[in-house]
């Protein structure tokens, strides 16, 4: 295999793992959308099946699973955006790096808003 | 001064066209398209079932009943559910192509996927319009309190 050339635009910088954090996301996002809309089919067996297996949802290690996985949505939808206007917007190209900072920033910001209510709902007494 | 002859070519030139279908344009402009309404859909999602009251913790069948009540979120559910499902399948069908280099590793990899697809599409959209919010044998403390009302 030929090494890589020195000073290469995309290998081993923002823009390829940007997309790589993209791919991983988008299949992530998708085996759990598979498993998502069984658990939602129970509430067509009956409604103790149903909130059985949402009650696991509950747990602390699954909150854990679903702040990751919000994570997980938010990088993608806002590194989504990001892709459209590199393909679309003028400019798009240009300041690609500028905006990948942005869409990390803007999970960050939107992970603060989120987490503590529901860390708090999870790990709180409330129930 | 002798000129050339230049011998006509066999045939004038002709643009050809080298692709069967506009597919694949379809599909990437489908997944920006797709994309862009996926946010509404699942950032408010997220919020009302997350966000709003004790989030997690609230969710029981009865939540679930109070939601699919109402038109507006069958609907809300429905396009979020094919629009997320397209939009993920066309994206892990890509992924197979990328990586799965032999002939039959792809067809066996992208029939379990589309396989995958319908059952979960076909189920789900028969769950949200087969659902009934108060099933008639199910004990009342379980049941949304439209139900007993
Ligand atoms: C929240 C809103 C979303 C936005 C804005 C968004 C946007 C995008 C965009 C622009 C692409 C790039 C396609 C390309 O390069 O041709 C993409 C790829 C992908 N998306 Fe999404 N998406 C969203 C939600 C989802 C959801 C819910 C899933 C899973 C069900 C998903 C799974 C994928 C996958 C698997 C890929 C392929 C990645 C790849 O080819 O590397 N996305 N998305």
């Amino acid at each position: 295999m030929p090494s890589a050339p020195a000073g290469t635009l995309y290998r081993g910088h923002e823009g390829m793992w940007s997309w790589v954090a993209h791919r991983v996301t988008g299949v992530l996002i998708f085996f759990f959308l598979l498993v998502h809309v069984l658990d939602t089919a129970l509430v067509r067996v009956s409604p103790e099946a149903y909130n059985a297996v949402i009650g696991t949802y509950q747990t602390p290690i699954m909150g854990l699973g679903e702040a990751g996985l919000v994570a997980a949505i938010v990088y993608h939808a806002f590194n989504g955006i990001r892709i459209i206007l590199v393909d679309f917007w003028t400019k798009g190209p240009k300041y690609q790096r500028v905006m990948l900072w942005v869409v990390v920033g803007g999970t960050v910001v939107t992970m603060a808003g989120f987490l503590p209510r529901h860390l708090m709902n999870v790990f709180g007494g409330g129930h | 001064m002798a000129t050339t002859a230049l011998a006509a070519p066999r045939s004038p030139y002709a643009r050809q066209k080298i692709t069967r279908s506009n597919f694949e344009l379809y599909s990437w402009m489908f997944m920006r398209v797709s994309g862009v309404i996926l946010i509404a859909l699942i950032f408010a999602h997220l919020f009302v079932n997350l966000m709003v009251g004790e989030g997690v913790k609230a969710i029981d069948f009865g939540f679930v009943a109070g939601k699919w009540a109402s038109p507006f979120w069958q609907i809300w559910d429905l396009l979020m559910l094919w629009l997320a499902m397209i939009h993920g399948t066309n994206g892990v069908r890509t992924i197979i192509n990328d990586y799965a280099e032999r002939d039959g590793t792809r067809l066996v990899l992208k029939l379990l996927l589309y396989v995958a697809f319908t059952i979960v599409v076909v189920l789900g959209t028969l769950v949200i319009f087969t659902f009934d919010p108060c099933p008639a044998d199910a004990p009342a403390e379980l049941l949304a309190s439209f139900c007993t009302a």
